[in-house]
């Protein structure tokens, strides 16, 4: 188990590190003239306008927001799930309970038109 | 010879014993094993992506009625390589005021998540990097970077285009990692095991009908539906809408930080066309599996380049959904019937029917749930085109 885990570790260290090795690579090799056109901002030959990193729509944050509620939804059902045969019919009813309590949540955010794209 | 000793595993016990006969230390044959197997994963991974890359270009040009890459080697075999070098050679240009440091680590990250995410696919019986106990939720923790690796890309460019695909990364892979993940959850509930060999080892009965695909098909039509949302595929490629946004949120990337975000396109393809043959299609799971153990390499090989065809078939042929369709398609449609297939499974497992029983069940009651669910739909839909009629109905002023 132990050993299983020290190549994922190791896979993790050559995983991140092999990206920035092959690009300081091709440092060495590639042309290097940048002029301030060129690496001015990319808008199909537009000069940008204002400000980019402007504020995030409030809709995408109601996405995020159910999503961090059934992203732990399906946290705790991961060792539900392992321990189903071990459970009694209980447990599965108590589950579904937490489903549908979670599900109510889903038809609270249906009804208050956040899926609505606005 | 005898096929039966060809097994991938014996390699694996050569090469222990090899080292071990050096007179090392427990420990350092530990570590070289797990460097050797890294690199090995890392160095499998990359040379997949050129046929892969090779291969998805050579059927689309195929079903859009073109030849595809033809020059350069034999069936233009070579076409990747030859991009490759050319990317390798290009200048790098970084946009004047992007944030370094978030700009420069997005590529990294999004190589990062896929190269993780191989470590826990089994390619045969137990030739597996890391057959960790938490196989699945692994898969779903790997996974979550990759939305971080665009969003970051995306902020990080300074470029409106970008920001944008970035937006609709928050929007498309956040949500459709839901239904991806409580599809997967499904066969974990029926095998109790997180394992990912443990779940290929799990279908292997009645010669390939006891695959998850047969008695589950409405969780593998989720799980399939969501992928292609995973890997910003069309009709979900929004992040990356040519036509609207010019390239996503890779527009101010060139050169080698590029070709990292295009590399990890494809292997994300393929790992999550993997991880469907292994939880869905019996991973190397087929005919004399048991006699000849490499042969579920080739079962597994096939399965998985089965499902990339699949989806560069669907990329290849479907128009591109607007975002709000694709957000209500998520929570209204797949996210529920995720949800009801769960109870209605646990409670089907809990009667404890006799084996094939049990299967029958479960496919007649996915069955019943995906035509509720279509019917549901179908209803929604004509409501919005009546609805859309009547707002574009001129209306007649009373005389």
């Amino acid at each position: 188990m132990l050993q299983q885990y020290g190549l994922i570790g190791l896979l993790a260290l050559i995983a991140i590190a092999f990206p920035f090795v092959t690009v300081g690579f091709t440092w060495l090799i590639r042309p290097k003239r940048p002029d301030p056109i060129k690496n001015s901002t990319y808008e199909c030959g537009l000069e940008t306008i204002g400000d980019t990193w402007v504020q995030f729509r409030a809709q995408y944050y109601l996405f995020a927001l159910i999503f961090v509620v059934f992203d732990i939804e399906a946290m705790f059902l991961f060792p539900f799930a392992v321990a189903f045969n071990s459970v009694g019919l209980f447990a599965v009813i108590e589950a579904i309970l937490f489903i549908v309590m979670l599900a109510m949540g889903l038809v609270y955010a249906w009804k208050k038109k956040a899926m609505e794209w606005q | 010879m005898d096929l039966s000793s060809l097994d991938l595993r014996a390699i694996g016990a050569w090469f222990h014993n090899l080292l071990m006969g050096t007179g090392m230390s427990a420990m350092l044959v530990q570590f070289i094993e797990s460097l050797v197997g890294a690199l090995l994963l890392l160095i499998f991974g990359l040379t997949l992506v050129i046929f892969l890359i090779w291969l998805e270009r050579k059927l689309a040009g195929r079903i859009q009625d073109r030849l595809g890459p033809n020059r350069v080697g034999p069936y233009g075999l070579m076409q990747t390589m030859a991009d490759a070098l050319k990317l390798l050679t290009k200048e790098d240009v970084t946009p004047f005021d992007a944030d370094r440091v978030t700009y420069n680590l997005a590529p990294a990250l999004a190589v990062f998540h896929v190269i993780m995410a191989l470590a826990v696919i089994p390619f045969a019986d137990q030739v597996i990097a890391a057959d960790i106990n938490v196989g699945v939720l692994y898969l779903m923790a790997v996974g979550a970077i990759g939305s971080m690796a665009a969003l970051m890309a995306g902020w990080a460019s300074n470029n409106k285009y970008a920001l944008i695909g970035g937006f609709r990364v928050v929007a498309q892979l956040l949500s459709y990692e839901i239904p991806l993940v409580l599809a997967m959850l499904i066969p974990v509930l029926v095998t109790g095991t997180m394992r990912m060999n443990g779940l290929a080892r799990a279908q292997g009965d009645y010669l390939g009908l006891g695959w998850f695909v047969w008695t589950l098909p409405l969780a593998f039509i989720i799980f399939f539906i969501a992928s292609l949302a995973e890997v910003e595929r069309a009709p979900f490629d929004l992040l990356e809408a040519e036509s609207e946004i010019v390239a996503g949120y890779n527009i101010e990337y060139s050169g080698m930080k590029f070709a990292w975000f295009f590399l990890a396109f494809f292997m994300n393809s393929w790992v999550l066309a993997a991880i469907g043959a292994t939880i869905f299609l019996g991973g190397w799971q087929g005919p004399f599996v048991d006699q000849i153990p490499a042969l579920g390499v080739i079962y597994f090989f096939a399965k998985s380049l089965f499902l990339f065809v699949v989806q560069a078939w669907v990329r290849t042929t479907f128009p591109r959904l607007r975002i709000d369709q694709m957000m209500s398609f998520c929570w209204k449609f797949l996210v529920p019937m995720a949800l009801v297939l769960f109870g209605f499974v646990a409670i089907i497992l809990k009667l404890h029917l006799p084996s094939p029983w049990e299967g029958i069940i479960l496919l007649l009651s996915n069955v019943a749930i995906l035509l509720v669910g279509l019917s549901f739909l179908g209803r929604s839909q004509r409501k919005a085109v009546y609805a859309s009629k009547r707002a574009f109905t001129p209306t007649i002023p009373r005389m």
